[in-house]
């Protein structure tokens, strides 16, 4: 099954529109949509504008390719699901999103094994074409490399005074609605 | 100590996703813009607020309130935001709670900071960028790592 998904903000009707005609074109009945807030209804795909988060997450898992605007959240999947992504960037001069970040991102991700960029329709579709040999990159851990957890960890737990806005508050409260901050002393 | 964490739906909860192990020991309560999601750690229920584009204030208010309610419940320690500008505002009003806060700006942001991270600057105790030359071209800014 082939996946396509834009995110829930934005719709990204030049992405869903080539590749809907790419699978009238090609007869083909197993690929699903997550298509975003748009009006344009797909023909050949399955799709749906939204759905909750963990029954999306079960398509992707289930999926043999993705193809996405360029998020980041898409690309990371991905990779820890071990699935070949085909990406195209918004294009934030045809009002596609606010800014050209899409593009940044596949400048610092497009060149990654099982990361295909396509930056027009044209590119898109020429990888659609061979989208069955597509290979993905080597499943990546998912969770964040240890010296970044680590230094956050660090940060995160350690020590400090309640600031005075947070004494003050609950000196006037007098914690009548607030959870008692000694419970949590240790 | 109690820590919230905030994440739209999408890139910056996954973002987030991968970094719940540096919350490991503290409790744990995760905020976003999405129904049916999973806490990466700990049993408190992902709680949803209203998703907001930064392009109107008007259009804030419902995340504000939500945001407002999960406060006064929760009264966290510490806040923290992968992103996008309902974390933003999770962080302004956690000032106003008197609580530490962090902005984590998410690893898309390669070039510049996100105009959310640039907003939160005067009330992010700590803003981290994925991107060692951001944090070289800005002192204001940390780098720790990248998420991948």
């Amino acid at each position: 099954m082939i996946l396509i998904s834009v995110g829930t903000q934005l719709p990204f009707d030049r992405l869903i529109r080539a590749v809907d005609r790419w699978a009238v074109d090609h007869a083909r009945t197993d690929v699903i949509a997550q298509v975003g807030p748009t009006r344009y209804r797909p023909v050949a795909m399955k799709s749906f504008s939204h759905v909750a988060y963990d029954v999306f997450r079960e398509l992707q898992k289930d999926c043999t390719v993705m193809v996405c605007h360029a998020g980041m959240g898409s690309i990371i999947t991905a990779m820890e699901f071990g699935k070949p992504i085909i990406v195209m960037p918004r294009n934030h001069k045809l009002g596609e999103h606010r800014n050209g970040h899409q593009f940044a991102t596949l400048r610092q991700f497009g060149n990654r094994p099982g990361i295909y960029p396509a930056e027009t329709e044209v590119e898109l579709l020429a990888l659609l074409e061979r989208v069955d040999e597509l290979t993905a990159y080597p499943t990546l851990n998912t969770i964040a490399s240890d010296a970044f957890v680590e230094r956050l960890a660090e940060i995160v737990h350690r020590p400090s005074k309640p600031s005075k806005v947070r004494q003050l508050r609950h000196f006037f409260m007098k914690k009548r609605d607030v959870v008692a901050d000694e419970v949590d002393a240790g | 100590m109690r820590v919230l964490l905030v994440a739209s739906a999408g890139g910056h909860w996954i973002e987030l996703h991968r970094l719940r192990a540096a919350f490991v020991g503290a409790d744990c309560q995760f905020v976003s813009t999405s129904k049916g999601m999973t806490p990466p750690l700990g049993d408190r229920e992902v709680l949803e607020i209203a998703d907001t584009a930064r392009d109107s204030a008007l259009a804030m208010a419902p995340t504000l309130l939500g945001l407002l309610r999960i406060f006064r419940a929760f009264d966290p320690h510490l806040v923290v935001s992968t992103g996008a500008a309902p974390g933003a505002l999770a962080l302004v009003i956690a000032k106003m709670f008197g609580a530490r806060t962090i902005w984590i700006d998410s690893i898309a942001n390669s070039e510049t900071l996100s105009l959310s991270g640039r907003l939160v600057r005067p009330v992010a105790d700590l803003r981290i960028t994925q991107w060692q030359h951001l944090a070289d071209e800005n002192g204001s800014l940390h780098y720790l790592g990248q998420i991948l």
